[in-house]
């Protein structure tokens, strides 16, 4: 019987911080993902932006774990062997009567505990981010924000999860949970009946219709769509830090995004939309997307651009939802965690595990924890002199399957050994794929490597699960 | 650090015809760094005929017409190859680092010729909105996927843009059994040569659909249809002409950009819109003893004429290194 002490829905970023926090515990726990591979649906879109926490009212859970969160990223990302690397960011304004806002910002950053913001001149900005128009008069400089690759820290935070003993399933949908009164949770799943004493709701986009499962619907997920487009890595220093404008009511606007593999992105649109899977990029959003980018940095040229994708945030009302229910003893819901979720997620999972505490599970430390997790290798990320020791231990990292990012045979054998089961998967955790040429020259090489690696043969091997086979026939069967 | 007269980066037509033209000019130590577990390049997956009526006069396919330069450069120990030999980088100072399995080295050429081809538009460069489904290839990768691996990409294709490549893959698709839907060209005419539009297009009944683009891209997992939309001379799309076409396949086939990422790193000079070396003469950079040729200068129709600039880049390449 599948019986575990807690058992999270939702292998995002959320769900699987929490995972890790709990694996620290002597606690059977298990993490269900309905898409083939974690990362898969909110996070995978995510701009990997560690926030200060400016720009978060004061006295909102966003506020505070997301202070908390850039706080403690910082060691979970060293334990981890996940790139953090603290670029600060800029809020910028282009005429002098915005100045006054970016007092107030900075005001509210201060009253939530945010270090170090400091309103910045032209003079300043002219040194510091030279590439910045002339119409920007002013910026505030918050120096503790960060940027991580999104999908690496999930698949390192999971991966470290299941080490410490968190068993994880993906592929497995959940249908439908009874509350068995002061006893269990029966989760029906596409894979069987799961058994918990505890059941966390992390389900992103679905999790409202996951609450309503047992009985809580006072909230709805409301997908706002964002649409990204990604610059060739050549313009890696196009700018020092993170670029935003004054943020608005729906969103902190369009920025410049420095990113942990080194292509600079511009964007998100935020669009409220109706259908969950509706991650669709439109000619609109590219056009105002550039526009607006250009007016922050001119030298932005748009023939940069080598890649485009949207993603959904799941928007539960104006904060995060992260709370026990009552009316069902064991089930808390964590919803609505959109932007800064990324950053809070490990403050998010702390304040879980704090709830399941408070509210009858016994949280017993084990008396080892394996905290640390070696760091996965990219050439990318390399000098020379490193990459060449890498070759003389393994022949196959001097063997190059994607040219543009410079990812090699041993890089893409890792990831699958790791759990890429898809050409997503081996994209996300390498960036084979990734780069400008979009998988025109590697695919074919990732195929067969992935095909050696899981038994799967080429016909079956997927884009992203389900029925995203690449092709559709071998030939050679006749 | 090894130094050798000549390093050539690429081992296609363009890098082989430079290589033997180097040689027989007086260079006697040159280095061909090719990425591939074989030489030939892409002529390797075109498999259909037209290749070398300039060159050879005669009709080769493309795996004849380089398998001619395989055996010359083979036959001149002057010429040492090494394959599965990746360039990551370059200086101004000729020197190249390239990985290979087991070993990362660098290498300083008197002269370096650069033949690294180019690839192809993607459909992000386009700017083909919708959904991201599997099932849109680049051209030239479902090219590879049939001719090289066997696997046929698709049943129900439409191609978007008319380049060469698009519309030999939209004869190849037809001849696998696969149904080619439409060839949507958003200009008024192909850039494609004619005698692709004749043999691969009109003979298969295949619709041509000028002055169109697709609009939208559909589909979750998979593709599932597009639709089309009739666009004026500015590109701008005229309301009420728009339909859907069913479809399981999108081929991308609308230009290639020379790759020269490598040469950029070393300083050469850069046209910004054609991604080639600003030069005033054929195959020479800003950066002297570097030289750039085939399709990494500039996209040519046929092979033909890669080789035969390439032959030049090989005697420039010579000249300047006996000039030292």
């Amino acid at each position: 019987m599948k019986q575990y002490d807690v058992i999270i829905i939702g292998g995002g970023v959320t769900g699987s911080a929490i995972a890790r926090e709990l694996s620290r515990y002597r606690l059977k726990v298990a993490l269900l993902e309905k898409e083939i591979e974690l990362a898969f649906g909110v996070s995978k879109s995510n701009s990997g932006i560690i926030h200060p926490g400016t720009q978060n009212p004061p006295g909102s859970l966003k506020a505070k774990l997301c202070v908390e969160g850039n706080k403690l990223i910082r060691q979970v990302a060293k334990e981890l062997g996940v790139d953090f690397k603290e670029v600060g960011e800029l809020v910028v304004v282009f005429s002098e009567e915005d100045i006054p806002k970016l007092h107030e910002l900075k005001k509210e950053a201060e009253l939530i505990g945010v270090e170090g913001v400091e309103v910045v001149d032209r003079d300043w900005l002219k040194k510091n981010e030279p590439n910045l128009s002339d119409e920007v008069v002013a910026a505030l400089y918050a120096p503790t924000a960060g940027i991580i690759s999104p999908y690496r820290l999930v698949y390192d935070l999971s991966e470290n999860a299941a080490r410490n003993g968190v068993r994880i399933h993906t592929d497995t949908k959940v249908l439908g949970i009874t509350a068995e009164k002061g006893k269990n949770f029966i989760i029906k799943t596409t894979r069987g009946e799961f058994f918990a004493k505890f059941v966390i709701n992390a389900a992103g986009l679905y999790a409202d219709e996951v609450s309503s499962m047992v009985g809580i619907s006072d909230f709805k997920i409301k997908p706002r769509k964002g649409e990204e487009f990604l610059l060739d890595k050549k313009r890696q220093y196009i700018t020092n830090h993170l670029i935003f404008p004054l943020p608005t009511k729906v969103s902190k606007g369009v920025l410049i995004i420095k990113t942990s593999d080194g292509n600079p992105m511009i964007g998100p649109t935020a669009e409220d939309v109706d259908d969950k899977e509706d991650r669709s990029t439109t000619e609109d959003g590219f056009k105002k997307v550039v526009t607006f980018v250009k007016r922050m940095v001119g030298a932005i040229d748009e023939n940069d651009v080598i890649a485009y994708f949207a993603g959904l945030r799941p928007v539960a009302g104006d904060d995060f939802i992260i709370r026990h229910e009552d009316k069902v003893p064991g089930f808390v819901n964590v919803a609505g965690i959109q932007s800064p979720g990324l950053t809070a997620a490990p403050a998010i999972a702390l304040m879980v595990v704090d709830i399941l505490g408070k509210n009858g599970l016994a949280l017993r430390k084990k008396w080892f924890f394996r905290r640390h997790r070696k760091k996965t290798e990219h050439l990318f990320a390399l000098p020379f002199s490193e990459t060449l020791k890498l070759i003389k231990k393994d022949p196959s990292y001097g063997d190059i399957v994607c040219r543009c990012e410079m990812v090699s045979a041993k890089e893409v054998r890792e990831a699958i050994k790791r759990g890429a089961r898809t050409m997503d998967g081996v994209k996300f955790r390498t960036r084979a794929q990734a780069g400008r040429c979009h998988g025109s020259f590697c695919t074919t090489r990732i195929m067969r490597i992935l095909s050696e690696e899981t038994g799967v043969p080429l016909t079956e091997i997927t884009k992203r699960g389900k029925c995203s086979c690449i092709v559709k026939k071998d030939r050679r069967d006749g | 650090m090894v130094e050798r007269e000549l390093v050539i980066v690429g081992g296609g037509p363009a890098g082989m015809a430079a290589a033997v033209s180097a040689y027989e000019r007086g260079v006697k130590d040159i280095l061909l760094l090719e990425r591939d577990q074989y030489l030939g390049g892409i002529l390797n997956q075109c498999i259909h005929t037209g290749f070398g009526l300039g060159y050879f006069k005669e009709v080769l396919t493309g795996p004849e017409y380089a398998e001619r330069f395989i055996e010359k450069v083979k036959s001149i120990p002057a010429i040492e190859v090494s394959l599965k030999s990746f360039a990551v980088a370059m200086t101004s100072e000729k020197v190249v680092t390239y990985l290979h399995p087991g070993k990362l080295d660098t290498v300083k050429g008197k002269a370096v010729i650069m033949a690294t081809g180019c690839r192809e538009k993607t459909r992000e460069m386009i700017h083909v909105p919708g959904t991201r489904p599997a099932g849109i290839f680049s051209a030239g990768l479902a090219q590879k996927l049939i001719n090289i691996e066997g696997l046929l990409p698709g049943n129900e294709v439409v191609v978007v843009g008319s380049g060469d490549i698009g519309l030999i893959m939209a004869r190849r698709f037809v001849l696998e059994g696969a149904s080619v839907k439409a060839v949507v060209e958003i200009q008024k005419t192909s850039k494609g040569l004619v005698r692709n539009i004749v043999q691969c297009i009109e003979d298969f009944g295949i619709p041509m659909y000028y002055n169109h683009k697709i609009s939208r891209i559909y589909g979750v997992d998979r593709v599932e249809k597009v639709s089309v939309v009739r666009v004026d001379d500015n590109y701008n799309e005229l309301p009420g002409t728009g339909f859907e076409i069913k479809c399981d396949t999108i081929l991308i086939s609308a230009g290639l950009i020379p790759e020269n990422e490598l040469v950029e790193m070393a300083g050469v000079r850069m046209d910004k819109k054609t991604n080639s070396p600003v030069s005033d003469k054929l195959n020479e950079t800003s950066i002297p003893g570097i030289f750039v040729c085939g399709n990494s200068c500039k996209v040519y129709d046929i092979v033909d004429s890669v080789t035969r600039d390439s032959v030049i880049a090989g005697k420039m390449a010579a000249e300047y290194i006996g000039s030292l």
